[in-house]
C-alpha cells in the first residue's frame, strides 16, 4: 500500500483507531426480531407515503411506503409478516422525538416477493433512475440522501469522475471495512454500474491505509476493470466527501457548491453495493451492516434488517441492558447519544458504541482559551476556530458568519486538540442555529413589514380614492345645486312671466 | 438532547504546556547560574512565591476557583520570565514588585488567563525599567571576570541588603551590559573593534551572555520539538534581527555590531522562544506570526541602536501586542474551497 499522488489537506487528527476489536469476526446475520419498526423518514427529504394498512400481509421486499416526490425514498418490508400498526415511536435521532413508523410482525417465513432484477444495460437512463426511485436506497455512509437523486444529473452537467468513498475515517466504525473484505465484488460491480449510469470516464476508490485486507480485496475484485483503488493516509476526516475529493484529485469543492458542479460524484461503498443488489438481484434496500462495539462483550459487525430493535443488536453482541448504560450512534468524533436502546436500526445507523467511562471519560473542566491555535492547525477547512469560539461565545454572530462559520463541517478536530477542554463544536452548532433562527425571524419580519407597508399603502390608496369620490360627489352636488338654483331661477322667472301674462290677460 | 460529540480528546492540558515551558527554561537558567552565580535562583524563588500569593489573592477577590488557575502554571511562566529579565543582583523588592505588577496590571485587570492584551512579564519589566532605570541597567559581571570573584553569599547579601557589602565590592560586581557599553563608547567616538576588545565581550556576544542565549536556544528547540511553539515566531524574529543587523554591519562595520552579536546578546533568544511566543498576546495566524516576529525584531534593533535604552525587547513586544488583533484580522488564511 503506497500513498501516491495524494493531495494532503491541512489539519486533521489521528485518534486511536479502535477498529480491530470489531473486525475479528466475520459479518453475522442478526436473527429476525419479533417486531420491526420502520420509520417513514429514514432519509433526507420528504416523509415516505404509507402504502399499507394495519392487518395487511406483506412479503419480504414489498414496498410498504413510497417515495413522496423526488427527494424522498421508499421503504420495503425487511421480511414477510403482518402490518401491526402505524404509530409514533422514538427514533434514533439526537432530538429523541417520536415520529411515524410502520410496525411489522414477522411471520418468520421470510418469504420474498418476486424479485425483479433490472437489465440496466438495456433500458435508458431515465427509466433506470425511475426504477432506482423504487429501490429505497439512500447514502449508507450516514448522509442518507436518496441515491436516485445523486444519479439524476442535469443535462448541462457532465460527471467525469465517480469517487467511491471507502475511507471510513471515524474511529471504532468498521462496517464498510468488513463489507469490503467480504463483498468486494459487489462493491466493484456496483461501482461499475454507477459509473455507467453517470457516464463518468473514471472511477476512483479512496481507502485509508489502515485497511490492508480491504484494500487487497478491492484490488483483487477490481482486476481487469478500470476502477482505480487509491490509498489515502489514515487521517480523520479523510472520509468527508470534500476532503476525500481533495486527497484524490487535488480539487477543492467550495462550500456553496456541490461536487457535481465540478463533475465529480461521490458514493459510499455500501451504497454502490446496494445499487448492485437492487439492479442485479432485484433486492431493495432492507438491511445494512452495523458495527456494534465499544464496551460490549463481543464487538462485531452484523447484517441487520431495518426496523430491528437496537436492543436485539446489543444483546447479540453481549452488551449491557442496564438502563444507566449509554450508547452512541455513529463514531466518537461526530456521533450522538442515543435517546434509548428501544429505537429501531435505520438506514443511517452505521455504528453503535456502548459507552463507558474508560472509553469516553467525562469532559474535564473548561479553562479559558489561551489562543494556542492548535485548533486552527487541526482544522481541515483552515478556519480559525479560536476566533469563531470568541465570536460565538460573545454572541457576535455577524462576526462569526464573516469568519466563515458556515464553512465549518463540525468534524470535531478542534475540540479534540483543545488543551483548555473547550467544547468548540458545540459553540459552533449553537451559533449556526442562532444565526439560522435570526435569519428566519428577520425574513418573517421582512414579510410582515412588507405586508404592513402594503396594507398601509392600500389604506392610503383607499382613503385617497374615497376622498376623490367624495370630492367628485361634492362637485356633483354643487353642480346639481347650481343647476337646481338655475332651474328654480328659471322656474321663478317663468312663474313671474306666467303671472304677468295672467295679470295681463285679466287686465 | 444536545449533541456532545466529539467524545474523545487528545490534548496536553494547559498545565502540561506551561510545565514544559518552565522545563525548557532550565538549560538557560543552569548556564545563568554557571556564569553569574546563584542570584538568579533567588530571584526565581522570590518571583514564584510572590506570583502564587498574588494570584491566589486576586482569584479569591474575583471569586474564581483558585486551584485550577494556580496549577495551570501560566503565572509561574510569567514570574520566571520576569526573573530572568531583570539584573540578577537587583534588590529583592524589585522582583517582588515587578511580579506583583505583572500579575495585577499585566494579567488580571484584563480578565486573567487568556484575556491579557499584553505579555504580562513585559508589562512588569517595562514599568520597572521606567521607574528604576539605574537598578534595572546595572548588570552583574560574570563571576570569572571579577577582580576577586564574589562568593554566592555576597550575591544574596546584595539582593537582600546591599548595605552589608563594602562599596568597592558592589562596584566590582556590576557593570553595563555589552549592548549598553557599545552605545556609550560609540558616543565617545571609539571604533567598534576597539570597544569589543573589552573583557565583557566573548566570542560572539557578551561574555557569558552568549552561553545563556545558547541555553535558551536549546530550550526553544525543545519547545518546537514538543509542538508547544511553531517555527514562525522564532524564525521570523531571529532572521529579521540577523538580516537587519547584517545590512547595517555591512554598510558601516565600525559602528554597527555583527548580526551574530545581535542574536546572541541581551535577551534575543529568550525573546525569540519564550517571550513573543506567549500565545495569548501574539497573533494566531501563521502569516500573522511572521509579521509579528519580524516587526518586533526590527523595533528591537532600532531601539538597541538608536533608542535611549540599551535593550528594546519589552517595548517592542508591548507595541506589537497592541497590533496583534489587527495583524490577525489582516492575515486570515484562505479557507478550504475559497479563492
Amino acid at each position: 500500500m503506497q500513498l501516491k499522488n495524494i493531495f494532503k489537506f491541512n489539519g486533521g487528527v489521528h485518534p486511536d483507531e479502535n477498529k480491530s476489536a470489531s473486525t475479528r469476526h466475520p459479518i453475522a446475520k442478526l436473527a429476525i426480531p419479533k417486531k420491526l419498526v420502520l420509520p417513514l423518514r429514514q432519509h433526507v427529504g420528504h416523509v415516505a407515503k404509507v402504502k399499507v394498512k394495519p392487518g395487511d400481509q406483506v412479503l419480504k421486499g414489498q414496498m410498504i411506503a413510497e417515495a413522496d416526490g423526488n427527494i424522498s425514498a421508499s421503504i420495503h418490508a425487511p421480511t414477510s409478516g403482518k402490518i401491526l400498526k402505524i404509530s409514533e415511536e422514538i427514533l434514533p435521532h439526537p432530538s429523541g422525538l417520536p415520529d411515524f413508523c410502520i410496525t411489522i410482525e414477522p411471520d418468520f417465513e421470510d418469504t420474498w416477493i418476486e424479485k425483479k432484477p433490472i437489465s440496466w444495460k438495456k433500458i435508458d437512463r431515465a427509466q433506470l433512475i425511475e426504477a432506482l426511485t423504487q429501490s429505497g436506497i439512500v447514502g449508507l455512509g450516514g448522509a442518507v440522501f436518496p441515491t436516485h437523486m445523486k444519479l439524476k444529473i442535469n443535462q448541462n452537467q457532465t460527471i467525469h469522475t465517480l469517487v467511491i468513498n471507502a475511507a471510513e475515517c471515524e474511529p471504532f466504525i468498521t462496517c464498510d471495512d468488513m463489507l469490503m473484505r467480504e463483498r468486494a465484488d459487489e462493491i466493484i460491480q456496483g461501482a461499475l454500474i454507477t459509473q455507467s449510469i453517470l457516464g463518468a470516464e473514471k472511477c476512483v476508490v479512496g481507502i485509508e491505509d489502515n485497511k490492508i485486507e480491504s484494500y487487497e480485496a478491492l484490488k483483487k475484485a477490481a482486476q481487469k476493470t478500470t476502477v482505480e483503488i487509491k490509498v489515502v493516509p489514515t487521517l480523520y476526516p479523510s472520509g468527508d466527501a470534500k476532503r476525500l475529493i481533495y486527497l484524490l484529485m487535488g480539487i477543492e469543492v467550495p462550500k456553496e457548491k456541490r461536487s457535481v458542479d465540478l463533475g465529480i460524484q461521490v458514493f459510499n461503498v455500501a451504497t454502490v453495493a446496494a445499487i448492485y443488489r437492487y439492479l442485479e438481484l432485484g433486492e431493495p434496500s432492507i438491511s445494512r451492516i452495523v458495527t456494534i462495539t465499544g464496551a460490549v462483550k463481543t464487538p462485531q459487525n452484523f447484517e441487520v434488517l431495518f426496523g430491528t430493535p437496537l436492543s436485539d443488536l446489543i444483546n447479540a453482541a453481549g452488551g449491557s441492558s442496564s438502563k444507566t448504560k449509554k450508547f452512541i450512534m455513529g463514531g466518537p468524533m461526530m456521533g450522538f447519544d442515543l435517546p434509548s436502546i428501544h429505537v429501531p436500526v435505520t438506514k443511517a445507523m452505521n455504528c453503535v458504541i456502548e459507552s463507558s467511562p474508560e472509553l469516553f471519560p467525562d469532559p474535564k473542566p473548561v479553562m479559558p482559551c489561551i489562543r494556542c491555535a492548535r485548533c486552527a492547525d487541526a482544522c481541515p477547512v483552515n478556519l480559525q476556530p479560536q476566533e469563531l469560539y470568541w465570536f460565538s461565545k460573545s454572541s457576535q454572530l455577524e462576526k462569526a458568519r464573516e469568519y466563515n462559520l458556515f464553512d465549518c463541517i463540525e468534524c470535531g478536530c478542534c475540540t479534540y486538540v483543545c488543551p483548555s477542554n473547550i467544547p468548540l463544536v458545540q459553540f459552533y452548532r449553537y451559533a449556526k442555529s442562532e444565526i439560522i433562527a435570526q435569519d428566519k425571524s428577520k425574513e418573517a419580519a421582512n414579510t410582515a413589514r412588507e405586508r404592513n407597508e402594503f396594507r398601509l399603502a392600500r389604506i392610503e390608496r383607499e382613503k385617497k380614492e374615497r376622498a376623490e369620490r367624495n370630492a367628485q360627489k361634492a362637485l356633483g352636488a354643487q353642480e346639481k345645486q347650481a343647476e337646481d338654483e338655475k332651474k328654480s331661477t328659471i322656474a321663478a322667472a317663468m312663474e313671474r312671466v306666467k303671472q304677468n301674462q295672467q295679470e295681463n290677460v285679466k287686465n | 438532547m444536545e449533541n456532545r460529540s466529539p467524545y474523545i480528546v487528545n490534548a496536553p492540558s494547559v498545565s502540561t504546556i506551561m510545565l514544559k515551558v518552565l522545563l525548557a527554561l532550565i538549560p538557560g537558567i543552569a548556564l545563568y547560574v554557571y556564569v553569574f552565580g546563584l542570584g538568579v535562583i533567588i530571584n526565581i524563588l522570590l518571583a514564584s512565591l510572590t506570583v502564587i500569593m498574588t494570584e491566589s489573592v486576586i482569584l479569591a477577590i474575583r471569586k474564581l476557583p483558585i486551584k485550577p488557575f494556580i496549577t495551570d502554571g501560566s503565572a509561574l511562566v510569567t514570574a520566571w520570565l520576569l526573573a530572568l529579565s531583570i539584573p540578577s543582583i537587583a534588590p529583592w523588592w524589585i522582583i517582588v514588585l515587578g511580579t506583583l505588577l505583572c500579575i495585577t496590571f499585566g494579567k488580571h485587570v484584563y480578565g486573567g488567563l487568556g484575556y491579557n492584551l499584553f505579555n504580562p512579564a513585559m508589562v512588569g519589566y517595562a514599568i520597572l525599567l521606567i521607574s528604576f532605570p539605574s537598578i534595572m541597567t546595572h548588570w552583574q559581571i560574570p563571576n570569572n571576570l571579577m577582580a576577586s570573584p564574589s562568593d554566592w553569599l555576597d550575591q544574596i547579601r546584595v539582593i537582600f541588603n546591599s548595605n552589608l557589602l563594602p562599596k568597592e565590592t558592589l562596584d566590582a560586581m556590576s557593570s553595563a551590559t555589552p549592548l549598553d557599553y557599545i552605545k556609550t563608547q560609540l558616543t565617545l567616538n571609539q571604533p567598534l573593534n576597539t570597544i569589543q576588545q573589552d573583557k565583557i565581550f566573548g566570542f560572539i556576544g557578551g561574555r557569558g551572555l552568549e552561553l545563556i542565549n545558547l541555553g535558551y536556544l536549546a530550550g526553544g528547540l525543545y519547545l518546537f520539538k514538543e509542538k508547544i511553539i511553531s517555527w514562525h515566531l522564532p524564525v521570523a524574529f531571529l532572521s529579521t534581527l540577523f538580516l537587519t543587523a547584517l545590512l547595517f554591519n555591512v554598510l558601516a562595520p565600525d559602528t554597527f555590531a555583527s548580526p551574530l552579536f545581535h542574536i546572541m546578546s541581551g535577551g534575543s533568544m529568550l525573546c525569540a522562544f519564550f517571550i513573543i511566543t506567549d500565545p495569548v498576546s501574539a497573533p494566531t495566524t501563521p502569516k500573522g506570526k511572521i509579521y509579528f516576529g519580524a516587526g518586533i525584531a526590527l523595533l528591537v534593533f532600532i531601539i538597541r541602536i538608536f533608542g535611549g535604552y540599551p535593550e528594546g525587547i519589552a517595548f517592542a513586544v508591548l507595541l506589537f501586542n497592541i497590533c496583534a488583533p489587527l495583524i490577525d484580522s489582516l492575515t486570515q488564511p484562505r479557507i478550504f474551497g475559497h479563492k
